[in-house]
């Protein structure tokens, strides 16, 4: 009993939020690209490359303007692979795999050259700082929770809302989706089926850009190689659990968050099981959940992972 | 007859010319880096051709390279995609490091024969999961594998860890005792690590040749992969066909990490695979998907690994540079075919125009 | 009149066909003009180059005498084009509404106003008496709404001129006369249609003119009144056809399938089959008609076990084959003809010589210990191909290079080429021109006089009119009327096909 309310302590449930943050970018960059019927698994790569390229940025012109050079380098790897997608017709799980052992190993061709003596690793970087927000932190109990995170977060869990309402309230969401079901309907209205998976896979690409910033710049303080984790695969997964929709994917989230949350709060609070078992739990989870909890087959967007062919 | 050659021509070109656009990337990105890139390329080949050793040791990453390749080939022609093979080889090496160490008195050749059907066992299993939870549930297999390998990392530090039950007490790296002399397989060439596992993994390119195009079970493997649904209609039962292939290729992947605990490490250590399993989707590609193929292009990235070190060494590139160079190949491989029918597209509407 | 659409010399290439050669079209304001001519006879390709979705490689269009360059369909909604597809344009998970307005979304604000839209909608659909549910979802609607929801579409573009791909292949003839009212109400609001058709009977019945072609190329343009439906007959194959096939007597025999009370669900898991019973007997071909979408598919599948049933029994000479898998099925004898070949008959990207075996690949004399063996697969194959006359005669291509008829042959030559008992035959003449559905019904003809069961599904009620022996209807996933092909009419038939009695 004592141990299980020592891993149960408030900060449990603010490091869920935190540990969230980076999955539910990656989650929500998927719902954009696999609801416009590109399979885009390069999510981890293009996180990768973000976070390299926002501690690079941070390093040199400071924390936010490294986050939007993450952001910004995220894009260009989902551009690249809209690009190999729409364009080019490749197989979208090939595009995506090259982007993903691309990223493994760019960053440390880089990472010496701009600072003599490292090697898979940056020195440690500038990095954005909590916020304290004034009414929200006084609430009792839920303040301290919710009221002193990182800006970023604050930004991940806003943009839940914001692309629910882009995916299933605009002009362009109900295009991005109707290219996703039957992108040759789509195109007989007259609506521009690549230009639509170029926009959506693109964002996908700026928000595990996102994902990746935050990373580099916000959860931890440097570039490390391989630093995602796996998180852009969860964040898939967790896409997937919540049937391709933001806030289905921002629970799913949450509980592969509070996970490893646990696992962490668990390791410190010295539970003897060793900790590299305990590491294992999200993925165990993320399995377990898809498994299990999906039950029947999960259906996604028809056109889903298909090229269009005009003729 | 012609259009068989015509078209084996057009593949050769295709492979040389991903492979030249890779490296002539790797060449700007160097030159844009500051970096010498005829120093760096120039060590790269003295590295892995310059010496015996080079050369040994370019051969002896050709090994694990053809077993991954065979693994992720297997896997494709059923139309799924192996992404776990670096958990499986790491799976793979755990199991004939532990069975390696623990087994005394046998002799060599039955030691070196359970151990690597163990390691196979293992990266069998690994393969095991995700096929279920694709055939059954239709959980993608490339979420499912990832999930897996990173399941196998964190298993195998666990195991040479400070506490880990495989951890050598006698030594304070985080690894495994090492194996009995019978568990070793023989070197081959004295002076070097080259090992006998390089016969051993041309002589099951061809047997994989054989069972997928030459067996029912392999007819059966690639009609699924090429329609399900057809195969479907054709009485071959479907889900078992996705797990049976997902399984071969989780013990491919698991020999060639046995075989590189036995052939060159003799003992378990957490991330002894440099990333073969990675490379193998790329030498895979490279080799067109054929059994035959992938010992050419396994040999092309043993080169790469081996004369990267010496590139780090003398240059001052990080041995990285190959998973640049491998995602380039990829990204031109999977550029290819489309880009390929496209070309050919054009040039029969050119030969139809001329003939109306 | 004054001509409202003119194509000239209108040249368009496919990889390995020339889909129009020169094609000459002029289409007056206010008519109702058919496009005849068979599967592949490049009707379809022309108005997709008039729609924007193809570009043409050389020729002209006329808009109202204006030349016009359509870089997609965009531009031609922009000029008044409308076109109801084929295959409907419409996604299923979508609602009506959300279908009518892609593309030409309202908006206020960011947001879609889709209030607005649904009383546009309803405003519209009172009009024409379309009779459309704005909120519903497509894929919860009958066929029939859904081409109506089609023919919306365009209204709501406010289309001028509507081109109908083929709009009558999945309607009953109750529906097909519905549809000729409306567009004749059309008409008499001043659109100009152009209806596209391989039908001889709709030509006669709804067009004011009819441009008859033929691979690739216009053969001539007619008043309707001033034809007869054995000219454009000749005029659209090129030789004399006949309408009927040869049906050879054969004795019927014992009983070979029965089916009983048969319950299953379909890909959604809603009941598609609400108790089924049929039997069908030694040289008798028993044929299934009915609108798409009343369980013709589930009951296909079932026979061929690609789908379970919840209750029910089928068995095969009496012997109880409920369940049973499809590789079960085959070795007892069952052959299928998929209604879909190139989804389910063959795997486009194997040899002729690997799909020529597909679904033997475990059986004598193919099989050699766990070898297969290749060399009398290929001998095999090289008869097959001969005697089925497939072409090209080359067993190491690929199945996806061939013609649709071709493709058809191999599934044929595959399924008919051993002992079989039974039949499965579902639309086996989908998509292919009259020579080879000649070829098609030939060879389901031989089969009755070989004395084996057929059991024919087709939505063409012209084909299982002249094939059958007797005539099943189906209507939401029940048998609701037994015919005898003489001693009926279309109509008849039509009437029970949308779920009316006799």
């Amino acid at each position: 009993m004592g141990i299980l309310f020592n891993i149960l302590n408030l900060a449990i449930f603010t490091s869920t939020l935190r540990i969230t943050t980076p999955i539910l970018f990656a989650a929500l960059g998927g719902c954009m690209t696999e609801r416009s019927g590109v399979i885009n698994i390069g999510l981890e790569g293009m996180m990768l490359m973000g976070a390299f390229a926002a501690a690079v940025g941070s390093y040199f012109w400071g924390p936010w303007l490294g986050v939007l050079f993450g952001i910004f380098v995220g894009g260009i790897m989902g551009l690249l692979h809209a690009f190999m997608s729409v364009t080019v017709k490749a197989n979208q799980i090939i595009s995506a795999t090259a982007i993903n052992i691309f990223a493994l190993g760019f960053p440390n061709l880089i990472v010496p050259v701009l600072w003599k003596g490292h090697y898979a690793m940056t020195p440690v970087v500038p990095v954005i700082k909590s916020i304290q927000i004034p009414v929200i932190a006084d609430i009792p109990v839920l303040g301290p929770i919710i009221g002193n995170l990182n800006p970023i977060v604050y930004i991940a869990f806003l943009l839940v809302p914001v692309v629910h309402y882009v995916l299933f309230k605009t002009r362009l969401g109900l295009r991005i989706r109707a290219v996703g079901e039957h992108p040759k309907a789509a195109d007989t209205v007259g609506i521009n089926v690549a230009l639509m998976r170029y926009i959506a896979v693109t964002v996908s690409g700026l928000l595990a850009g996102f994902g990746g910033a935050f990373l580099s710049v916000a959860y931890q303080s440097q570039f490390s190689q391989a630093m995602t984790a796996g998180r852009g695969f969860i964040g898939l997964a967790a896409m997937i659990f919540g049937r391709w929709r933001p806030f289905g994917a921002l629970v799913a989230c949450l509980i592969f968050a509070f996970a490893d949350a646990f696992q962490a709060s668990a390791q410190a609070a010295g539970v003897p099981i060793p900790p590299d078992l305990l590491l294992t739990l999200p993925y165990l989870l993320t399995l377990i959940a898809l498994a299990g909890l999906i039950g029947k087959k999960a259906v996604g967007p028809a056109a889903n992972g298909k090229p269009y062919f005009k003729d | 007859m012609s259009r068989n050659i015509n078209e084996s021509v057009l593949t050769a070109f295709k492979v040389l010319v991903a492979i030249f656009l890779a490296f002539l990337f790797g060449y700007i990105v160097l030159y844009i880096m500051g970096y010498d890139p005829v120093v760096a390329y120039g060590s790269l080949i003295k590295g892995a051709f310059g010496s015996k050793r080079g050369f040994a040791e370019t051969l002896i990453s050709t090994t694990p390279l053809i077993f991954g390749s065979l693994g992720f080939i297997l896997a494709f022609q059923c139309g799924l995609f192996n992404m776990g093979l670096e958990g499986q080889i790491a799976i793979g090496g755990i199991v004939a490091a532990y069975l390696g160490y623990t087994i005394p008195g046998l002799p060599p050749f039955i030691h070196i024969t359970i151990c690597i059907i163990g390691a196979a066992a293992g990266g069998a299993l690994w393969g095991l999961g995700p096929g279920f939870l694709k055939a059954r549930f239709g959980i993608h297999e490339v979420i499912g594998t990832i999930m897996m390998n990173y399941i196998a990392f964190d298993v195998s530090s666990y195991l040479v860890s400070t506490h880990g039950p495989m951890k050598d007490r006698l030594t304070d790296m985080p690894a495994s005792p090492f194996i009995h002399d019978s568990a070793k397989i023989i070197r081959i060439w004295k002076g070097t690590r080259l090992h006998w596992g390089i016969f051993l993994a041309i002589f099951f390119s061809f047997v994989v040749w054989f069972l997928l195009f030459r067996t029912r079970i392999g007819y059966k493997l690639r009609a699924v992969g090429k329609n399900q649904f057809a195969a479907e209609a054709g009485g071959i039962n479907v889900p078992r066909y996705m797990i049976l292939a997902m399984v071969l290729s989780g013990l491919f992947g698991g020999i060639a990490g046995g075989v590189e605990i036995l052939g060159i490490h003799y003992r378990l250590f957490a991330a002894f695979s440099p990333g073969y399993g990675w490379d193998a989707i790329a030498v895979s590609l490279l080799g067109l998907l054929s059994p035959i193929g992938i010992i050419g292009s396994a040999f092309l990235f043993g080169f790469l690994r081996s004369g990267s070190i010496l590139m780090q060494a003398i240059a001052g590139v990080s041995k990285d540079m190959i998973s640049v160079i491998t995602g380039v190949i990829i990204f031109f491989m999977g550029m290819s075919d489309p880009v390929g029918n496209f070309i050919k597209d054009k040039l029969l509407r050119k030969l139809y125009g001329n003939s109306v | 009149m004054p001509s409202i659409i003119r194509m000239e010399n209108i040249v368009k290439r496919f990889p390995s066909v020339l889909a129009n050669d020169h094609v000459n079209l002029e289409v007056e304001e206010g008519e109702i003009h058919c496009l005849l001519g068979e599967n592949g006879a490049g009707k379809s390709t022309l108005m997709n180059i008039l729609y924007g979705l193809y570009s043409h490689d050389s020729g002209k269009i006329l808009i109202r005498d204006r030349e016009v360059r359509f870089r997609g369909p965009a531009d031609a909604i922009a000029n008044g084009i409308g076109m109801v597809h084929q295959d409907f344009m419409l996604i299923p998970v979508f609602t009506v509404v959300e279908n009518l307005i892609l593309g030409a979304e309202p908006v206020k604000g960011f947001s879609l106003d889709l209030e607005k839209a649904r009383e546009e909608i309803a405003n519209l659909s009172e009009k024409y008496k379309l009779d459309v549910e704005p909120t519903a979802y497509i894929e919860n609607i009958s066929v029939g709404m859904q081409q109506r929801v089609e023919i919306l579409k365009l209204l709501y573009r406010g289309a001028e001129i509507m081109i109908f791909d083929e709009p009558t292949s999945i309607l009953t003839p109750q529906e097909v006369d519905e549809l000729y009212k409306i567009m004749n109400f059309l008409r008499e609001n001043g659109k100009t249609i152009i209806f596209i058709t391989h039908k001889l009977k709709e030509v006669m019945e709804i067009s004011d003119r009819v441009t008859v072609l033929r691979d690739g190329r216009v053969i001539d343009t007619i008043d309707t009144s001033s034809t007869n439906p054995h000219e454009l007959a000749r005029m659209m194959v090129g030789r004399e056809v006949l309408f009927r096939v040869e049906k050879p007597s054969v004795r019927i025999g014992k009983r070979v399938l029965k089916i009983e009370n048969l319950h299953a669900r379909n890909q959604r898991g809603l009941p598609a089959l609400n108790g089924v019973s049929l039997d069908v007997a030694e040289g008798e071909v028993v044929g299934i008609a009915g609108i798409d979408g009343n369980g013709q598919t589930e009951l296909v599948e079932v026979l061929s076990g690609l789908r379970k049933i919840d209750r029910g029994k089928i068995s095969l000479y009496d012997r109880d084959i409920t369940n049973f898998t499809p590789k079960e099925l085959i070795d007892m004898g069952i052959a299928h003809i998929p209604e879909d070949r190139r989804l389910r008959g063959l795997i486009l990207d194997f040899h002729l010589y690997e799909n020529l075996i597909l679904g033997f690949q475990d059986n004598k004399p193919f099989r050699r210990g766990v070898i297969l063996d290749l060399k009398r697969v290929k001998e095999w194959s090289s008869e097959l191909v001969e005697d089925f006359d497939i072409r090209p005669r080359d067993i190491d291509v690929n199945a996806g290079s061939l013609s649709g008829g071709n493709q058809q042959k191999v599934v044929i030559a595959r399924e008919f080429s051993r002992n079989i008992k039974l039949l499965v035959a579902s639309q086996p003449s989908r998509g292919l021109d009259v020579g080879a559905t000649e070829f098609v019904h030939n060879q389901i003809m031989r089969v009755k006089a070989e004395g084996k069961a057929v059991l024919l599904v087709s939505l063409e009620l012209s084909e299982v009119m002249n094939l059958s022996d007797r005539i099943l209807v189906i209507y939401e996933g029940k048998i609701q009327a037994e015919f005898d092909p003489k001693k009926t009419t279309e109509s008849e038939i039509g009437l029970v096909m949308a779920g009316g009695h006799v």
